[in-house]
């Protein structure tokens, strides 16, 4: 175990190294901004400046030296718009979209695994060939036609639901949560299934193979011998079978969810790191741009190690290796 | 519960199980009638795809779609099982009729522990609290044969071999002591060393408990060990049945006389093994008259335009043949 541990770890390491020299790369090739800083009158030697003060006047290879310098310190440099530590601005705001991914993934699984566990289980069923074109339409329409939609039925049409924003938070332990009040979960639900519903109709899919491939099982059977009720023979018995390849996407779209909830939040005005990233890419605000990709790196890489730890408390015959 | 010669302990009647597929409707239990009495053991023997395991299914209700049981009765101590609605079968299942099936590397799930999925029975099935339940699963494993119970409980299938694991199948399927174990090919999967352990197993503890037992094969040498009548069935239909030794020394169906000419003999030296020519036919499509006759040496015009019915022969054999053989017969 310890060895397999310390094995993760270097590899986890390596990964993130390569992600630094590609983050880095990216970044020297997209534009210069020094131009985002100096004011537009500034004089050549403004300029030459301002070069040397954020040190692009070096060659790369020193750049690229300093930059993982300042990475391994924990110095992820400051926002050239905001003056702040670009860290602690992603920070502020990683708890909200963390929050939304959090409650769309809830969303997403408590639809899909019954749905699926269904579909899987009486395919032929009239009701199953409706969840799978439902699940069909999950996952080619757009989510921001989807939240656009949302919004113009349930909060412009029907003035059901609040259109932006976080609306009322409690705290607990320093971090702000929108789904302890009442006003925070009208704010979120909306957000919420815009993001959930690719998802959930990617694991919906994916759990309705699984449960139709262990219905062939012999083990399923001998469970129904033994006098089990159905449910308990579809999901004791059968779903905990069908679970792995639905643990390995649920890993991923939570990572990707993370990363990519940008567009959600842009159109339900969602204080969150998407559209932190979304505003520093129009600014090329490079350090939170570079701290933004390290992290949801990070979150990938760490997503993916939990998922293969589970994988061994779902299924003994699986070991760490 | 009356007494057993009142009523046998289960009696099939004209069971049939067909299932209607997209190339035909498949007859795979067509108007087959048996009875079994209390302790008795009986041998439903054929070759594969002879309709045999549908018979065990439909027993137990297991019959999935697009199976259907069509027609027929299915007595348990005089209660219809056909009629009955899914929450009694549930609850004959496993109580008063458990299966062992044909392969222990699948029959178990393998993402719980051993200990789990017999303790399932017996949560199900009795009112005993968790420290009974173990206890009683505890002697049940010991009492099949395998050592260390209460340490092996927490052990996942994966961790027994094939032999260990029906010995766990098994005693899963006497755990809630049912009158009726339905064993489909219980040693097929195994190996030749193992089998006639888990045989004698089998016969042991069924005889200890007093169940019955319908023993599903296409080894006709295991059932003339362990059964005291045989039922043989042939594309769905019952073509021989009668007590064992009458039925092993002096088959009078032709089909079942094949059958134990395929049984290899040490005492004599042959060659070749016997075999029946040809092989079965699409149940789908099955001919006019006597299903067996395009292979049976003794077939003549008749068996092509009727089909024979179930007559007593010699001793206490029936058989389904116009031209049935007298002991003796040798052509």
């Amino acid at each position: 175990m310890f060895g397999y541990l310390l094995k993760r770890l270097i590899q986890m390491t390596l990964v993130l190294w390569v992600v630094s020299v590609i983050v880095f790369m990216m970044m020297s090739f997209t534009g210069d901004p020094v131009f985002m800083i100096v004011p537009i009158d500034a004089t050549e030697a403004e300029i030459a400046q301002a070069r040397r003060i954020l040190g692009l006047d070096q060659s790369l290879l020193v750049q690229y030296w300093k930059f993982l310098g300042s990475l391994l310190q924990g110095d992820f440099g400051q926002s050239y718009v905001f003056r702040q530590p670009a860290m602690t601005l992603i920070l502020e705001r990683m708890p909200a979209t963390v929050e939304l991914v959090l409650v769309a993934m809830v969303f997403a699984i408590a639809v899909a695994i019954p749905l699926g566990v269904y579909a899987g289980a009486n395919p032929q069923s009239r009701m199953s060939r409706l969840i799978m074109s439902g699940s069909l339409l999950g996952i080619s329409l757009p989510g921001f036609w989807v939240g656009m939609v949302l919004i113009y039925l349930f909060s412009v049409h029907w003035g059901i639901f609040p259109s932006s924003g976080r609306g009322d938070t409690a705290e607990v332990m320093g971090l702000r949560f929108s789904v302890l009040t009442w006003d925070g979960w009208t704010h979120i639900i909306l957000p919420a299934v815009t993001l959930s519903l690719g998802t959930m109709a990617i694991i919906l899919r994916i759990t309705r193979a699984g449960m139709m491939e262990v219905g062939r099982q012999d083990f399923m059977k001998f469970a129904r011998a033994k006098g089990a009720t159905k449910n308990d023979v579809l999901y004791k018995h059968g779903l905990k079978n069908a679970l792995i390849p639905v643990i390995t996407i649920f890993g991923l779209q939570i990572g990707d969810l993370i990363a990519f909830a940008t567009i959600t939040e842009t159109i339900f005005s969602w204080p969150g790191m998407g559209k932190l990233l979304i505003d520093s890419i129009y600014r090329a605000d490079r350090p939170v741009i570079v701290v933004y990709l390290m992290l949801v790196a990070l979150i990938f890489v760490v997503i993916n190690f939990l998922v293969d730890v589970i994988y061994t408390l779902i299924d003994p015959r699986i070991r760490l290796k | 519960m009356t007494k057993a010669d009142d009523h046998p302990l289960l009696s099939v009647r004209n069971l049939r199980t067909y299932f209607h597929t997209f190339s035909g409707t498949v007859k795979a239990v067509d108007g087959v009638s048996f009875d079994i009495g209390q302790g008795e053991v009986m041998g439903l023997v054929g070759e594969s795809g002879g309709g045999k395991s549908v018979v065990g299914f439909s027993i137990l209700g297991l019959i999935d779609s697009p199976g259907r049981i069509e027609d027929g009765e299915i007595l348990l101590n005089g209660k219809d099982l056909v009629t009955a609605g899914e929450a009694a079968l549930r609850d004959i299942r496993g109580r008063n009729v458990s299966m062992v099936f044909q392969d222990p590397m699948t029959s178990l799930n393998p993402l719980h522990t051993v200990g789990r999925q017999m303790d399932e029975v017996l949560r199900l099935h009795t009112d005993l609290d968790a420290r009974a339940r173990h206890v009683a699963c505890i002697e049940m494993l010991e009492s099949v044969g395998i050592s260390r119970a209460s340490e092996r409980l927490k052990s996942y299938p994966h961790q027994f071999s094939g032999g260990m694991r029906q010995r766990v199948v098994i005693a899963i399927a006497l755990l809630a002591r049912p009158g009726l174990i339905i064993a489909d090919e219980p040693t097929t999967a195994l190996d030749v060393t193992i089998q006639s352990q888990i045989l004698k197993l089998m016969r042991q503890q069924i005889a200890e408990k007093g169940a019955s037992m319908i023993l599903i094969t296409h080894d006709l040498a295991v059932v003339s060990e362990m059964a005291d009548h045989i039922t043989v069935l042939y594309c769905g239909k019952v073509v021989e049945r009668g007590l064992t030794r009458d039925l092993i020394s002096a088959p009078s169906h032709p089909y079942t006389r094949g059958l134990i000419a395929s049984i290899p003999d040490a005492t004599d030296r042959q060659d070749r093994l016997s075999q029946i020519p040809g092989s079965v036919p699409d149940i789908r499509n099955l001919p006019m008259g006597c299903n067996f006759r395009e292979r049976c040496p003794r077939a003549q015009a008749l068996c092509a335009q009727q089909e024979p019915e179930l007559m007593p022969q010699h001793g206490s054999l029936r058989a389904a043949c116009h031209f049935p053989l007298a002991p003796g017969d040798t052509a």
